[in-house]
This record gives C-alpha cells, structure tokens and sequence, in this order.
C-alpha cells in the first residue's frame, strides 16, 4: 500500500521535468497508448525526454587524437576523430580489432587508464569532457552519459542483487533513496521489458538469463536519464535472437527518451539495423562516415567496401569438395562420423545433468556438416564427444566404424590421428611457450610419425598451404594476430592428414575481413585434403557458404537437419525459421524489411517482439 | 570464490548449479565478436592498443626497418588479413620467446638486479673464504678452533677512512672480532651464511619440485586424485610447520651428514602452498583449448603436464620459489635458536644469534654480525621475488607508475638503449605480444598476493 503511495509520489515529482521537454507530450502519449495492456509500465515518469537542442548535437568529438605512452614507446590508438550525435540519433563506430573504436568512445566517459594523452575536445552538452578532472567526471558519469557493456555477466556484480546495482547510480547522483529508489528500479525493469519486477528486484544476476541481464545492464544505464548511451558492443556476446530483441528495446527506448547512443561495432548487420549515421574507422582514423544508406549501399572508400563484402551472407557458396557418396552396399567406406542416439552428460558432483539428447546424424568422408544453434544448445558438447574428451551418456557414436570411447587407450590415441581439431579462441588454442614450427609438429612428435626433418618438412608445406612465411616457424604464438594464428591452428590440425576435423567456431572471434580469408582458406584446403569436417557454428551465413548439409540444434535436441540449402533456405521449423530472421544483414533498407517481417513472424507465432 | 571467477575459470563442469539450462556455457558457445582485445571489457590496458599500433604503417616503430612505401599502403590498408600478412612477411628481427620477453623485463628491475648482485657477492664471499667440503679457502683461521681473545674480542674491521678521522679501511686478524672462547667470528659468520645458502637452495628445489608436481597433477586428474592429494595437503598445513619441522628436523640430525637431511626435511613440508597455488593456476589451464587440442591430438596425461601445463604456470612457480626459500632460511634460523635444528660445534645463524643473544648490551658485534647476515639474504631474495613477479606480470600499471615514482629513470634510458640495440622490430614484435589479453603465463593471477 505504502508502496503505491510512493509510487505517485515519484510521479508527480517527475511529470513537471517532463512537460519541460518540446516533444514530451507527444510520447507521452505514444508510451501509454503502447502500454496500456500492462498497467505496470505507465512507467515514463522515471526517465524524463530529453529536448531537441534544436539541432545542436547533445555530444560532439572535434578532432579527438588519443596517444598512450607504453613501455615500448607512444602508440596512437586514435588520431584525430571529428563527429557528433544528435538527440534522439544512432551513430554507429564501426570498426574492426584495433581501430581505435572503444577508445574513442572512452574518451567522452572519461574512462581511459592514466597513460593516455588525449588531444581535441569532446564536448558533452555544453561541457567540455577532456577538461574535467575526476570530481567533475564522476558527476557526469551515469547522470548524463551511460554506458552498456559487452559482457553483461562481468558488467553486473555477482555478489549483489539487481535491485541493489540499479538504486546505485540513483543514489550516487542524488536522485532517489530508500523506497523510492527501489520503486525506480521496478519502474526501470518494467521499462526493459522484465516481468515481475518487484520480486526480481531481489535477485541476482546469475538468475537473469543472458539477454536479461543485458536489458538490467541497460535499465541501469538509463536509470539517470543520460543524455546519451554509450553502448560498446552491446549484443556481441549474445545469440542472434537475443541480439535482436536487445536491439529492438534499444530502439524502443531511444525512440521514447530522444537519447543519443553511439553504438560501437564490428558487426555490419547490426550497424544496417540500429544506425542513423555511420563512422568507419580503421586504425585511429576515421575513412569514411556518412548517413547509414550512404555508407552501407554506396560505400566510397576501398576499406569499407572490403569490409562489406567480406561480410558472409546466406546464399554465398564457398567451393568445397564434393563428398564421396557412402551406401550400404559400399561395406568398404565408412561414415567418417556417426552418432546414433547420441546423449551426452555433465557429471556435477555426482548429479547427471543431460545436455544432448538422442541426437543422430552421420557425416560421409569428405562431407562438411554444420552444427548449428544458439548458446547451450549443446553444439560445443557434440563436437568434444567426437574429440573423445568428453563420455557418451547412451547411444553411440562412431568414428570410422570405431566407438572411441570402448577403446583401449593405445588404440585411441592411434585413432585420433585421424582427427584433427581447430578451436574459437585464438589467443588460447596455441601454447603461448611453443614456437610455431614445435605447435604444428606437435602431433607428428605425439604419434612418433618421422623424424626431425621430415617434420620440418612437413611444417613448411603447411605454413605454404596456410599461406603464411616459412619464417615464422621460429616465432611464437604472442607475435601474430588473431587470424594467422587461428591459420595455424588449422595448419596444426591438418599435420597428419586426418580424415576429420572438428571445427568448434573456427572464426567467431575474428574480424569480418579476416574470417573471410581464413573461410577462403578453409575450403580451398578441404579441397584440397578432402577431409570430412564437423563445423561448429553459431553463424548460419558461414555455415551455408560452407557445409554440405546442416544439423539445427535447440537445448540439446535435433530441430531440422538435412542439405543446407533446403534447411537454411527452405526452413520447415519454427525455430529455425526464427534463428534466420534473427540474423541481421548489412543493408539498410533490406534489414528493415526483415525486421518488418520478423515482427510478422513472431506475432503469427504468438510471441511478443521484445 | 565469486560467481564470475567460476564462470571464467571452470566452464562445463562446476557451472551448471548456477545456470541449468546452459550447462555446456564453455567460451567457445558465447560469440566473442570479431573484435578479441575487447575481452578485457572496461579494463583497457594501453598495451592492448599496440596492437593498433603495429597494424598502423605511421607507428613509431615501424617494423622490420624498410616500412610498406605509400603506393602499398594505399593498396594494402583495405584488408587487415593482407596487412598482417604483409607484416609478418616484413618483420626479419629476432623473435623473443616468452622466457626471453621476461628476463628482458627483469632485467630492468633495478632493486630486483641489486639484490641478485648482493646475493652472488654473498655467496661467493661465504664459500670463497673459509672454503667448503675440505677444499681450503683464502681466510686462515677456522671456525671450530679457538684462541686467545684479543682486546675484549673487538671487531678489527674498519671502513672510516683515515681522512674522515677513522683508523682506515682495515680488514684486521679479526674483522668480526672473537666470541668468548676465542673464535674467529668472521669465520663462524661465513660458516652459518654457507649454511643458509644450503639451506635456501636445497629446500628451494625439493619444495619447489615436489609442490609444483603435486599441485599439477591434482589440478590436471581433479577428481579422486585430487581429492586424496589436497587433503594430504591439508593435513601438512593444520600441523605447525615449527613442531613438524623440529620433531623431523631432531630425526634427521641422528643422520648424519650435516645439514643436508634437515635441509631435505624442511623442504617436504614447506611445498604446501606452492602444490595450491600450482593447483589454481593449472584448473584454470586446463581449461584452456590448447589443452584440450593435445589433449584430442592423444598427448598423454604426462607430456601435457610437463610440456603445457607446467611451463604456463611457470611464473607462480618461480615467484613463490623465491619466498619459500626466503621462509626456509628463517625456519632455519628458528629452529636453531630454538636448539632443534644445527648443533654446536657446527654452526648456524640461527644457532649463532641463540648463543650469544644476551651479548646485544656487551658485545652487540656478536649478536649484530649473523642478524645483518639474516636480515640482508632474506630481503635480498623477497626483492627477488618482487623483481620476477613484476617480469612475469607486465600488465600491473600501478607497479610501473610506482617506479618511475621512485626516480629509476635509468630504466627508462636502458629501455631505449635496449631498443635501439635490438631495432626496431623487437620494439614492435613485444609490444603485439604483450598487447593480448590471453597470452598465457604474462598474466598471472597471484590468488596469494
């Protein structure tokens, strides 16, 4: 009861700040006509509309150069950045690994470690961000702009509950205590869409799914009412489906709140979805920037034409060997791999938890298949049971007609030298105190296969296969970037000529141009070696530029399978037909067709959008 | 132990109480993007940025000496995987391995590089001078023979020059003086610090070795192995190392052969912590996908520890060595004041600073000589282990602003003589690897400090 008194209360306090804005009337009214099934959300009152400014940019960089003294020297992340954001404006940063994106979007928080040098100004407002020591900075910081992180699990504490982190900034600014302030928060969560927020209040985060904990992560950002979001890869670490609903609540609210937000990016889809404007960046430098239909339909300059096209789209076909056909008359040729059945289990301290349930599929000599589902659909599981790393709960699973996990030790190790494994991470999947030339032969030295030379040899033919120098035998994993060390793992994985090769998100950490030409490579050497492949991904474009056919995998269970041209292009399921539409594209116009349709989609399935 | 630090550090198993639905959330299921240094979230450190940096033709150190001429630029800059290529095709410069990246670095440590010097005068001085294993060295008296005390067993050493009003630089028949039975102290000092460093050295190996096995080998089977070997662990650690050392230390002594057994002795019950922190590190390894490739490439369970495993956890290792041997030498010291540990005729610091600890008012020489001894070897180390945790962990900002704050700029001189020595390459080529956020063994999370 108390608590409803309270509420109106923070009403009232809040209205008249908001009549104060020119268009606040208008959305006003929108917000509650939208709202009016759920009563709960004529929660406007919290976070107040911003004014127009009258065209003046609410945040604005004027050449903006950013230089950090390291032990090795100065280096220039950022070397002169011009650009601003209107009120109610999304203006992409887009950029790939080391391009200075994140940095300049520091700069207007004023959140760069002390050795940087910042040049230019990055106005805020009226104020001028780069000239405010630590007292001033701090009083902006939430107030008037915020910021959404990447990973929502490490953006949220742990240890504390929603309520607590999102009445934090509330009561560091002054704005609201004790009940009120948790009033807001419900108000807050409502507004992002969380249902039932006044129990999960008392929650913490580790009870929010992924997607929920980022809209926590943007309730708390808007939760001051900033002028302008910072929002720095805010759906890189979630699923496509996901994705899209976060971006849809993005927009929602910008649209509601008149808020500026700079996106920062790397992937085009989402840029072609979200943004008003776009800035191309490539090392500190700005290339190219320009309205989204400019930019992503009529590129200018060469760097954001490769970056375009080097996005995989569905329909591309990369040129990969045909595989052989297997028949059951052919006792000779064995199915490369095949799982009958498969179930696989986490042992948690003596609890069986089952995560794969009765999954079939077989894979021919030669024959790529792609695995293909959101986290936790058990695609990762499937692809370490083949490896032999993880037990197979029921059913069976057989590589080349043999069930790896019956066999005595000695014959698995000689049967894993017929497969070969890439990883996703690549600043992990190499042993950082292995030189390159000991990383590639370290099979050949496990299986005792020739001897010093001749593996040598062998490590020269695959770094010319992998196209990398032959020099870089002697160099170590610390000196090459993401994409040639993930070349090399693959170059490490081919070492013995296996007839399978496990690819677990082979690409998924590299930029869009890289991924390109280390997809290039992949098909060429399937090509060429002829090996039968299991392709673990999350990416349906990339899945369909290479695999022969496709296996869709939801919470552990088959959802389609079959060729990839008829399950990716001619989907019978729901879900897969979701997972698809979920994926954005990098055009504009065509992206706003899809989400249009998407919205059809889920509205004939019953489901909200968001 | 946080919620997050499981999350990161033990995917698959541990993490399912949290999450049902997703148990299989290792790294791999979650898109990173294409975008790898933003793992590291907010937490930018400016090395990450050289990556930036060495993809820029403008860098400061541009690679290889001949940098790309314009006309390649402007054709190279449109795909990054041409440029890096065209980069590692250019770079013709010495490859540092991570051994040599962190010796480079501790190199630099100037209070780390004094006490290493300090160490190696001591230990020569102590084996030089009285000589060791029947070999003779250059000071002519010996530590169990006494003689006539002279004038009041007074130290004969002087270092106040004549010019300063002193008796000059003089070494004297005594410069430590004599004990109460006539003794040359000198002697008797050299003697105890010889033992110390036997003490340091053996304890430092077997400690070392046996913890950083036990440790791996329980972090990599986990389960009953691990189980069984931690709370062998736990069972050293709820007994007090004193008593524990002293009632084995007594044993040992009935061996004979000097201080040899004790030093053996001290070292199996000293590896406890470094088997727990070994442990940490190797859990959170284990995890990693280079394990899991040889692991599926049919590595056994031995290569992958002691080719993997080991050498990345090589920075806890090395820095904890330090002060274990560090705490041995003041077990050492302990036990023998308390009468457990070295005997009479032979002699200790320890043993030394027992004996004559009522001699501070009369004869301080006698109590301050094997004090100094103590105090100058034990903080000599533990700078030591300063110095090499800084070397293995070059991502702690606050450590870098704290030196130049104390107005080592030598460092920064030598930093530039050294890369102008190496050229530029190396400049550029250390700066990538110490830029990656998941380079392994450089970032070394020290659960104890």
């Amino acid at each position: 009861m108390n608590l409803f008194g309270r509420k109106n209360k923070a009403d009232d306090a809040t209205t008249p700040a908001t009549s104060a804005g020119s268009h606040a009337a208008g959305s006003q009214d929108a917000a509650s006509a939208e709202t009016t099934s759920n009563p709960s959300t004529g929660s406007f009152g919290v976070v107040k509309r911003h004014p127009d400014r009258g065209g003046a940019p609410i945040l604005s960089f004027d050449n903006v150069a950013v230089t950090f003294d390291t032990e090795f020297g100065d280096v220039e992340a950022v070397k002169g950045v011009t650009f601003d954001i209107k009120p109610g404006e999304v203006v992409a940063l887009v950029g790939e690994s080391g391009s200075g994106k994140s940095v300049t979007s520091s700069t207007a928080m004023g959140l760069l470690p002390g050795n940087a040098n910042i040049t230019g100004t990055v106005m805020l407002g009226d104020r001028n961000v780069t000239a405010l020591d630590a007292n001033g900075l701090r009083k902006i910081r939430g107030r008037h702009a915020a910021m959404v992180f990447q990973e929502p699990m490490t953006a949220l504490n742990p240890v504390l509950t929603v309520g607590d982190q999102l009445t934090e900034a509330l009561n560091l600014h002054g704005i609201a205590y004790g009940t009120e302030a948790d009033q807001r928060a419900i108000e807050l969560l409502t507004m992002v869409g969380i249902q039932d927020a006044k129990n999960r209040l008392k929650q913490y985060p580790h009870q929010f799914s992924g997607g929920q904990r980022q809209r926590i992560v943007i309730a708390m950002a808007i939760s001051c009412s900033p002028e302008v979001i910072i929002a720095d890869e805010p759906t890189t670490a979630l699923d496509v489906t996901v994705q899209a609903e976060i971006l849809e609540l993005l927009r929602e609210l910008k649209d509601k709140l008149n808020t500026g937000i700079l996106l920062i990016t790397h992937n085009m889809g989402v840029v072609a979805d979200m943004a008003d404007r776009v800035c191309v960046m490539l090392r500190g430098e700005m290339v190219e920037s320009g309205p989204v239909h400019q930019v992503m339909q009529n590129p200018q300059h060469p760097y954001t034409q490769r970056l375009l096209a080097s996005v995989p789209r569905l329909g591309a076909t990369l040129e990969v060997a045909e595989p052989e056909p297997v028949t059951t008359t052919q006792s000779t040729v064995k199915y490369a791999v095949e799982a009958q059945g498969l179930c696989i289990e986490y042992d948690h301290r003596g609890k069986k938890n089952r995560v794969v349930h009765d999954v079939d599929f077989t894979v021919a000599p030669g024959e790529i298949m792609g695995l293909v589902g959101e986290s936790g659909s058990g695609k990762s599981t499937i692809a370490k049971a083949v490896l032999g790393l993880l037990p197979v709960a029921a059913g069976s699973l057989k590589i080349q007609g043999h069930d790896l996990a019956t066999m005595a030790s000695a014959e698995q190790r000689s049967l894993r030298k017929n497969i070969g494994v890439v990883f996703q991470d690549p600043a992990a999947s190499l042993d950082p105190r292995f030189p390159i030339g000991d990383v590639i032969t370290e099979p050949m030295i496990i299986h005792k296969v020739g001897d010093r030379k001749s593996r040598l040899e062998r490590a020269y033919e695959l770094l010319d296969a992998v196209k990398l120098p032959r020099s870089v035998v002697n160099r170590f994993p610390h000196e090459l970037s993401g994409g040639q060390r993930q070349r090399i793992s693959i170059a490490r994985a081919l070492t013995l000529d296996p007839s399978v090769l496990i690819a677990d998100e082979p690409t998924s950490a590299l930029d869009v141009s890289v991924q390109a030409a280390v997809l290039d490579m992949f098909a060429e050497l399937q090509s060429r070696y002829e090996f039968a492949c299991l392709f673990v991904s999350h990416d349906l474009a990339v899945v369909d530029m290479l695999a022969h056919k496709v296996l869709v995998l939801k919470d552990g269970r088959e959802v389609e399978k079959g060729r990839t041209d008829t399950v990716l292009h001619h989907p019978q399921q729901d879900y897969t037909k979701r997972l698809l539409a979920a994926a954005p594209i990098p055009d504009p116009d065509e992206q706003y067709q899809r989400r249009m349709e998407r919205k059809a989609l889920l509205e004939s399935l019953g489901e909200k959008v968001y | 132990m946080s919620m997050s630090n499981e999350n990161t550090n033990r995917p698959g198993a541990e993490n399912s109480d949290m999450d049902n639905n997703t148990p299989s959330r290792h790294p791999a299921d979650q898109p990173m993007g294409g975008d790898p240094d933003r793992h590291s979230g907010m937490d930018h450190t400016p090395l990450d940025e050289s990556i930036g940096g060495l993809g820029n033709p403008d860098a400061p150190a541009p690679l290889g000496g001949t940098g790309p001429s314009s006309s390649q630029q402007a054709v190279d800059m449109a795909d990054l995987a041409e440029v890096e290529d065209a980069k590692l095709r250019q770079k013709t410069g010495k490859s540092y391995s991570q051994g040599q990246l962190v010796r480079r670095r501790f190199r630099n440590h100037k209070a780390a590089m004094i006490a290493m010097v300090f160490l190696i005068l001591v230990f020569l001085l102590a084996f030089t001078s009285i000589g060791f294993a029947g070999i003779p060295g250059w000071w002519d008296k010996d530590y169990t023979r006494a003689g006539t005390v002279i004038n009041g067993g007074n130290p004969t050493l002087s270092v106040v020059p004549q010019w300063l009003g002193g008796s000059g630089i003089t070494w004297g028949e005594h410069p430590f003086g004599q004990d109460s039975t006539g003794k040359d102290y000198f002697a008797l000092v050299m003697r105890g610090t010889q033992q110390s460093l036997i003490i340091a050295l053996v304890v430092g190996m077997v400690s070392t070795a046996l913890g950083a096995l036990i440790g791996a080998v329980s972090g990599y089977f986990r389960g009953w192995v691990d189980a069984i070997l931690m709370r062998m662990t736990d069972l050293i650690i709820v007994v007090p190392l004193l008593v524990l050392a002293a009632v084995l230390g007594q044993m040992s002594s009935g061996l004979g052969g000097g201080i040899l057994p004790l030093a053996l002795v001290l070292g199996l019950v000293t590896w406890t912590s470094l088997a727990r922190l070994v442990r940490g590190e190797v859990l959170s390894l284990r995890e990693k996908e280079f394990v899991a490739a040889a692991i599926a490439m049919g590595a056994k369970p031995g290569r992958v520890i002691l080719k993997h495993l080991l050498p990345n956890t090589i920075g806890v290792i090395v820095v904890n060595a330090t002060f274990a041997i560090a705490a041995a030498i003041l077990l050492e010291t302990s036990l023998s004041y308390l009468g457990f540990g070295v005997k009479a005729p032979d002699s200790s610091l320890g043993l030394l600073i027992s004996q004559y600890q009522n001699a501070g008012s009369t004869r301080p020489w006698l109590f301050w000589w094997p004090g100094l001894m103590i105090l100058g070897i034990a903080l000599s180390i533990n700078f030591l282990g300063d110095g090499l945790r800084d070397a293995f962990d070059p991502r702690q900002g606050s450590r870098r602003k704290r030196r130049s704050f104390l107005g080592f700029a030598g460092r920064d001189r030598s930093l530039k003589a050294s890369a102008s020595n190496a050229g530029a390459p190396a400049g550029g080529a250390t700066g990538a690897g110490t830029g990656q956020p998941n380079n392994g063994s450089t970032t070394i999370a020290h659960p104890g400090s």
